[in-house]
């Protein structure tokens, strides 16, 4: 109990760490600033007349609210997926401040045990992650109620469910990649990388689809691509029911439903195969168990070596 | 005892950080652990605060075995790092508070041990400051109030004083006293500075992780360091008379020095030669000399 209430001082000071430090803040969100301005700037066109064109080859025209709305949808599912990582990445850099300023051993000589301090760290990671997601949905969902609303209830929620999913992936990963760093041009390095690359990686800034098969193929191999897959879901599914009603024909309603979700990666193909949205999450939930396992072994050794 | 260790070995790879040394902290006393950079003082710190695991050797603090008990132990001691390590971003009240926690000091508890802190180190004024912004000297007031948060028993210094202004020292050094006057606390103390190790009860000088020299400031000074006489005038008449006797002798702007073995030997030669000791005074070796003669290097202070 009296180690319980240590390990929430400490998620408590850690959070307080990063908020105080605006610089810190700031550098989490860059990734998500990117992609809006990309968006304000070129991407919603380009995406607005991508969706025209899937429409017009099945003769429906989509109504300026479905429009807008849905190609905003696809840009949160782009900014929350990536950003539960990067995030993550960004705020567990109190762990390594406190490696780099030595303040780990102003902790370590406390009678605390070096795994409270350490699960301290993942807990407050993922928290302050939270926040900031949540923070980003929030203000996401305003704008797409301005603009057009067509995500059911139930999607909201699940929408939250996917970002939980993503944070415990993006924190288990941050953990364990940051557990090996002590320096600020490391953990500079690991940030800048991650914060530039995995946009691509995932999709955020074009879709799948529009990859080479192989290059496909490749990002299916990787577990975050299954964090933008439920989340493109969980948001382009109510605008994608709402842009098929101009179709009377239900085949065609179909085949449009079915081009729209390939097209903007709401259905994900491995090797030619689709993978299902209750695959997606197994192979991303399987993952976060492995990297949980993974970030346990290396508590463990690390308390073994020095004390 | 409140420190006792024996045989105390660690290596790292194939440097031997420790090297089979031994030594006891009396309950009160200011104990000087003195060596260059490199020596094994931080080493055997970071096992005796538990940080470090030990190669092999016994260490017990406070009647607590460190294989046993390292918890108890933990709660036993307070740490003054050289550099502040506390959080910067955050309140002067959100440090300490949130490193009292750590020892299971909450709400009242920890107002009413805040309260003693702030009368005794005079920080009452900057509780709700960013630690961050605070003068170098502020900074070390909350250092100490943070080694001093759970009332420890022993209070590690590890080079408390390098880089901050004379001043600032003497404040540092005035709350070390008032600490071992009022409460009996036994500081364990590293430092650069040898006027400090001076005033120690008990020095041990580790160099390569071996204990080259110990005891007390005045034992360690008879023993290895030289005693001077300095002669104002009649300079040229000592320089004859103890160059003849194959002593070395240093002429500086204002005096002649004579570096002797012993103290004693002042005695000697004031009877054979009381004409040219008319203006001159004697000087007995400091830890500086000690240090240089056990080690063969200086302990430069920050």
């Amino acid at each position: 109990m009296l180690e319980c209430k240590k390990m929430i001082s400490l998620i408590s000071r850690n959070t307080k760490c990063y908020f105080k430090n605006k610089f810190t803040f700031f550098t989490s969100l860059i990734t998500p600033l990117i992609l809006f301005v990309l968006f304000a700037t070129f991407l919603k066109n380009i995406y607005i007349e991508s969706f025209e064109s899937i429409a017009a080859e099945f003769e429906i025209t989509i109504g300026k609210r479905a429009l807008n709305g849905v190609t905003g949808a696809w840009l949160m599912s782009s900014i929350l997926s990536v950003s539960s990582v990067t995030v993550a990445f960004c705020s567990n850099i109190i762990m390594v401040e406190d490696k780099m300023n030595a303040s780990i051993n102003d902790i370590n000589v406390s009678p605390i045990k070096r795994t409270t301090v350490a699960v301290s760290y993942f807990i407050s990671n993922f928290f302050v992650t939270f926040i900031v997601i949540v923070t980003i949905m929030l203000i996401g969902h305003i704008y797409l109620a301005c603009v057009g609303w067509y995500i059911p209830v139930s999607d909201v929620f699940m929408i939250l469910f996917d970002c939980i999913c993503g944070i415990l992936f993006g924190t288990l990963l941050a953990g364990i990649v940051e557990s090996f760093i002590s320096s600020q041009g490391g953990i500079s390095a690991v940030s800048t990388l991650v914060s530039s690359m995995y946009g691509f990686i995932c999709g955020a800034y074009m879709p799948f689809s529009q990859f080479s098969e192989g290059l496909r193929n490749f990002l299916g191999l990787l577990p975050g691509t299954y964090g933008v897959g439920i989340m493109r879901n969980h948001y382009m599914n109510g605008y994608i029911d709402e842009i098929v009603k101009g179709a009377t024909d239900p085949t065609v309603a179909d085949n449009l439903s079915k081009g729209l979700k390939d097209g903007f990666d709401a259905n994900l193909y491995v090797f030619g195969n689709r993978i299902p949205l209750g695959a997606m999450y197994g192979i991303l939930l399987g993952s976060c168990a492995v990297l949980l396992a993974v970030y346990i072994v290396i508590i463990i050794l690390r308390n073994k070596n020095k004390k | 005892m409140v420190i006792e260790i024996d045989n105390l070995k660690k290596s790292f790879k194939d440097v031997k950080a420790v090297d089979d040394i031994s030594f006891k902290v009396k309950k009160g006393e200011l104990f000087s652990f003195l060596g260059v950079n490199g020596a094994g003082k931080s080493t055997t710190i970071n096992i005796i605060s538990g940080v470090l695991n030990k190669d092999s050797g016994k260490v017990k603090v406070c009647g607590y075995d460190i294989d046993e008990k390292v918890n108890e132990i933990k709660s036993k001691i307070g740490i003054v790092f050289q550099n502040s390590v506390l959080d910067k971003k955050l309140s002067v009240y959100d440090n300490l508070k949130y490193r009292a926690n750590l020892y299971g000091i909450f709400g009242t508890a920890f107002k009413f041990r805040l309260e003693e802190l702030s009368e005794l180190l005079d920080i009452k004024d900057i509780l709700k400051r960013q630690l961050g912004k605070l003068s170098g000297g502020q900074k070390r007031r909350i250092d100490i109030a943070r080694a001093l948060i759970h009332k420890p028993e022993l209070l590690i210094l590890d080079e408390p004083t390098t880089g901050l202004d004379p001043k600032t020292r003497i404040t540092v050094w005035s709350i070390v006293e008032k600490l071992r006057k009022e409460d009996g606390l036994t500081v364990f103390l590293t430092t650069h500075y040898m006027e400090e190790a001076s005033d120690s009860d008990y020095v041990v000088i580790i160099d390569a992780g071996k204990i080259v020299a110990e005891g007390t400031p005045h034992g360690l000074k008879n023993e290895f360091a030289s005693d001077f006489i300095k002669f104002y005038n009649h300079r040229e008449e000592a320089e004859k008379y103890f160059s003849s006797l194959g002593y070395s002798i240093k002429n500086e702007r204002d005096f002649t020095e004579i570096e002797l073995k012993g103290t004693a030997e002042t005695t000697k030669f004031f009877k054979e030669k009381p004409n040219i000791f008319e203006d001159f005074e004697v000087l007995k070796g400091n830890m500086d000399n000690v240090f240089l003669k056990v080690t063969g290097k200086n302990l430069q202070g920050g």
